[in-house]
């Protein structure tokens, strides 16, 4: 088993409000992050995938299609995008790190077809990361 | 007695072309693509091995000067400064990153037996990395 991981960028920004609590239970839980104007990040996105080398082309993935669908799926939605308003999953999801892995893998898993995806990482800056493998 | 997993990362500096005799230049150039290129390309690729093992009376999982000299005799002196489509190992496959990680994970199971290979680690560029772990 091969495991190729493909790294890749987008700005994005976001702010964290649960509107099931109170204005006073969101800033105690998100602290300055519930700030509805919202703040940014650099995320730094690394997708795994795994499957077997073909013996023909000595590739375990065609790396450009890869890069491709996660251009397509991912950052062509999400770069430069304020993520709880133009991003469909964070009309009803908070979008965190954690949140924002999730709905990564969701939008990949399907759509990649020559090998399985393992994990998707993402970074919301240097010293903070969330990886994701999907539903156990 | 504890186990534990040591990384170590080295660096070697290599070319290669992507080329399939099994292809023909159409199909070459649809898989391949720039790395088709008849003259080659080069990478500094990051190797990154991790083993594993008990923690000893010492410390240690193993001797770090003994895994650095055998990473260096059977990797990085092969390798570094060569292009790999005229080295042997690459003689009936193609240099992808896939299999020079294959390649790589072989030498070191055959070459290093103080402790457990786990996995090989190869980093292409900044963007791009393959890890092979035997299975």
């Amino acid at each position: 088993m091969l495991y190729l991981t493909r790294k890749a960028e987008f700005a994005a920004s976001h702010y964290y409000h649960n509107p099931e609590l109170s204005p006073e239970e969101n800033r105690r839980l998100f602290g300055k992050c519930n700030n509805p104007n919202g703040h940014g990040h650099n995320y730094v996105l690394e997708v795994t995938v795994k499957g077997e080398v073909d013996p023909r082309s000595g590739f375990v993935v065609d790396l450009k299609q890869l890069k491709e669908t996660m251009h397509r799926e991912v950052l062509d939605a999400m770069d430069h995008r304020f993520l709880n308003k133009e991003v469909a999953e964070f009309a009803t999801r908070i979008p965190t790190t954690e949140n924002v892995a999730i709905a990564i893998w969701q939008r990949l898993g399907p759509k990649l077809t020559n090998a399985k995806l393992h994990r998707v990482r993402v970074y919301e800056n240097h010293d903070l990361f969330v990886d994701f493998y999907g539903e156990e | 007695m504890a186990k534990a997993h040591l990384h170590r990362r080295y660096r070697f500096s290599a070319s290669h072309r992507l080329h399939s005799e099994q292809m023909s230049p159409a199909e070459n150039q649809s898989t391949y693509g720039k790395c088709n290129n008849p003259h080659g390309h080069g990478h500094n690729y990051v190797l990154e091995v991790t083993v594993s093992g008990q923690v000893d009376e010492n410390g240690i999982v193993c001797n770090l000067v003994d895994l650095d000299e055998c990473v260096q005799r059977e990797i990085v002196t092969r390798f570094d400064l060569e292009n790999l489509n005229m080295r042997p190992e690459f003689a009936d496959s193609v240099p992808t990153t896939e299999n020079l990680c294959t390649v790589v994970y072989d030498i070191l199971k055959r070459g290093f037996g103080q402790a457990h290979l786990e996995r090989v680690r190869l980093e292409e560029t900044m963007m791009n990395a393959f890890e092979y772990d035997g299975s």
